[in-house]
């Protein structure tokens, strides 16, 4: 199945791979393909919306674009939320200073913050108010714990209110045709490393499976293997480069390198990477883009080429 | 503010170094790096206390699986990487469970509580999760580390967290949630709370949604932790006043790309607004400085019209024929021709650091540049290399 086509995505990766990007890539694009879609920041850092180049998101999912909507989740307001929705509670004026409370208790208490989050979330999942969801996720060491809630909290809390919803709320999350987990990664030693590990300790600690991996910042390779030989040996010829191209020419020489270098590490990092995933899960491949761009061209750029890759619209 | 100070100077006048900066950028290998240059050209005892290494990284300093417990990186292993260090080189990850064991072990009133915490269902659970444990846990373990009085210098890399502020904010968080309306709510005795006018509904809404039996566990495990308030809450305090303490100094590593530039220089501004000591600001694997000079870029462009010419390339030829090289003249052309257009490209990327460097230059007494290196750094040898990129 296409990876849009599931209602619920969850976008991970170690920190600094471009996680959020990805995310507002993968939402333009369902948005793009038709679908009513709202993407969500998870740590309110801000750092999705600056990725729309638009003011800081609030708990109230806004219009961005034509069928794009996005939010920032805040356990607070999720809070108040699921008291008016399931406990019908009538003294939701008076609430603010149980809810900042309760938000310090959730703090403490395992899993409380994360099953109010991924509540809301799979709460906008049944009730149909959009056909995708997107989510900004927790960064990979952190993602586990926060699709897992629903268990930790089935196992810690024995009766209640909140473990009665945890069922539902794991039925959406564990159901691979309804949820998906894009784990974004770069061509690095760390990156990957944290990818494999996530991979591994997923079903046992979440009951979820991964769907697709995204490789961001791959750089193209250029040259063939006669031209990579003559490529690692331009040093040798540097005054006959100097004579027809100037001084300058050794500038021009170190950045070839480095890219080379760099992308033959990468390369390494991207073999080991199809090597340890299990067969089948797809990988995509988003090029290191080299422009000067930042915010929303950048994401036009990225989901200009998972559409490509992932074939949609 | 550019004045060079070099990072020589900057290790010897230190005995702690907190190694800070947004996840992904190297902390750790730039940190094990620290530790073993000074470790080398200074000499003394240094202790490198890690996070989460990458496995091989792990493997070299000898730290795998050991926890807590500083292993000293053995000789041998200096001597096969061709190092001949002044000092000794020590090695420890930052175990957060062992960590709070020790904290228990140490704070507890007695030997009940102590075991009591210890055996608690929910103590592992809370531990690893509230008030920035990890966090908080690296600056109590520098503390403790050179408290010891074993080392000349400590040098600590920081969790990876969703704010580099929250290193700095982990002791006062500890205080304050010690003296938190939270932790006096949790711990009013269970029969006692729902004749409390102010917590009332808060339990009534709390029971119904969360169980009273959680909430019992949950108050139960605090009224032990709250008998360790006294020592916890001075002991954070000291652990407050490293940071500012004149030993202390901060490293901020980045790469030149837009997020964790960003993010480092609102790390360094609040350092410099805490009065903490900014030590340095390390760039890692920015591209080589060459690229964005004066005339490169004409280069660039002339290397391209080369291509295509039939003079020009015969020179060139002619030269890798004269090193012994027989290349293939088209072969030659091609990657000419793509070198000098995918120079732009880099260039682009290039001035984008550049420019992202030198608003770094003006917070921080000196901006050390290390290149992207051609391998990982994995063993001795290689850290070594990133060494001689630090010290440049």
């Amino acid at each position: 199945m296409d990876l849009l086509d599931r209602q619920l995505l969850f976008v991970t990766g170690k920190g600094g791979v471009g996680k959020t990007s990805v995310a507002a890539a993968l939402a333009q694009l369902g948005a793009r393909s038709g679908r009513r879609t709202l993407v969500c920041e998870m740590d309110a850092k801000g750092a999705l919306a600056a990725a729309f180049d638009t003011a800081a998101f609030q708990f109230e999912p806004r219009r961005i674009d034509t069928g794009l909507f996005g939010m920032s989740m805040n356990t607070e307001d999720a809070l108040r939320e699921y008291l008016r929705i399931f406990v019908k509670l009538p003294l939701v004026g008076r609430i603010g200073p149980l809810a900042r409370t309760f938000d310090f208790v959730a703090d403490a208490a395992p899993g409380v913050k994360e099953i109010l989050a991924v509540g809301k979330l799979a709460y906008e999942v049944r009730e149909r108010h959009y056909d995708l969801v997107v989510v900004d996720a927790e960064a990979t060491g952190h993602i586990a714990a926060q699709i897992g809630a629903p268990r930790v909290i089935g196992e810690l809390v024995k009766v209640g209110m909140v473990r009665d919803q945890t069922k539902w709320v794991s039925d959406i999350l564990e159901d691979p045709t309804r949820t998906g987990l894009v784990i974004v990664t770069t061509p690095e030693e760390m990156p990957v490393s944290e990818t494999i590990d996530l991979i591994g300790r997923l079903d046992r600690e979440a009951g979820v499976a991964p769907s697709t991996i995204v490789a961001n910042r791959v750089l193209p390779a250029l040259f063939d293997r006669r031209q990579s030989d003559v490529v690692d040996r331009l040093d040798e010829v540097e005054p006959a480069l100097v004579d027809v191209a100037g001084p300058g020419v050794r500038g021009v020489l170190a950045a070839a390198h480095a890219t080379e270098a760099r992308r033959r590490v990468g390369n390494r990092h991207l073999e080991r990477l199809r090597d340890e995933i299990p067969p089948g899960l797809p990988v995509v491949y988003v090029p290191e883009l080299f422009t000067r761009a930042t915010g929303r061209r950048v994401v036009s750029l990225i989901a200009s080429h998972l559409a490509d890759e992932l074939d949609v619209v | 503010m550019a004045r060079q100070v070099g990072l020589d100077a900057l290790l010897a006048s230190k005995e702690m170094v907190l190694v800070t900066g947004s996840g992904g950028v190297g902390k750790t290998t730039v940190a094990a790096a620290l530790a073993l240059s000074a470790a080398v050209h200074q000499g003394g005892k240094v202790l490198v206390l890690t996070v989460d290494p990458a496995r091989r990284l792990a493997d070299a300093l000898g730290v795998s699986l050991l926890g807590n417990v500083a292993h000293r990186v053995p000789d041998a292993a200096f001597t096969a990487a061709g190092i001949e260090p002044r000092g000794q080189l020590w090695a420890a990850m930052l175990d957060t469970k062992a960590g709070w064991d020790e904290l228990v072990m140490r704070h507890a009133p007695d030997a009940k509580v102590r075991n009591s915490i210890l055996s608690n269902p929910l103590y592992q659970n809370i531990t690893s999760r509230f008030v920035h444990s990890h966090d908080y846990l690296a600056m109590e373990q520098l503390h403790e580390l050179h408290a010891s009085g074993e080392y000349d210098l400590v040098v600590v890399d920081t969790p990876p967290s969703r704010n580099a502020l929250a290193i700095l904010d982990a002791p006062s968080r500890m205080i304050e949630f010690f003296g938190s309306r939270l932790l006096k709510w949790l711990t009013v005795p269970y029969r006692s709370r729902l004749f409390t006018a102010a917590s009332k509904p808060f339990y009534q809404v709390a029971d119904r949604v969360l169980g009273s039996g959680f909430l019992r566990d949950i108050a139960d495990f605090f009224v032990l932790f709250q008998a360790m308030e006294k020592g916890f809450v001075s002991r954070a305090r000291e652990v407050e006043a490293l940071l500012g303490d004149p030993r202390t100094t901060f490293v901020v590593v980045t790469t030149l790309e837009t997020a964790p530039a960003y993010e480092a220089e609102y790390l360094a501004r609040e350092l410099v607004r805490r009065r903490h000591h900014l030590g340095a600001v390390i760039a890692n694997r920015v591209l080589p400085a060459g690229i964005t000079r004066r005339g490169v870029a004409t280069s660039a462009r002339r290397l391209a019209e080369a291509a295509g010419d039939d003079v020009a390339l015969k020179g060139i030829v002619k030269q890798f024929e004269g090193a012994g090289r027989d290349v293939d003249r088209e072969v030659v052309a091609d990657v000419l021709t793509e070198v000098a257009t995918r120079f732009h490209d880099v260039a682009i990327v290039a001035s984008r650091e550049a420019e992202r460097r030198a608003e770094l230059a003006d917070l921080a007494p000196q901006v050390i540049d290390v290149p992207s290196l051609d391998s990982d750094v994995n063993d001795l040898a290689s850290l070594m290399a990133l060494v001689g990129h630090l010290r440049n």
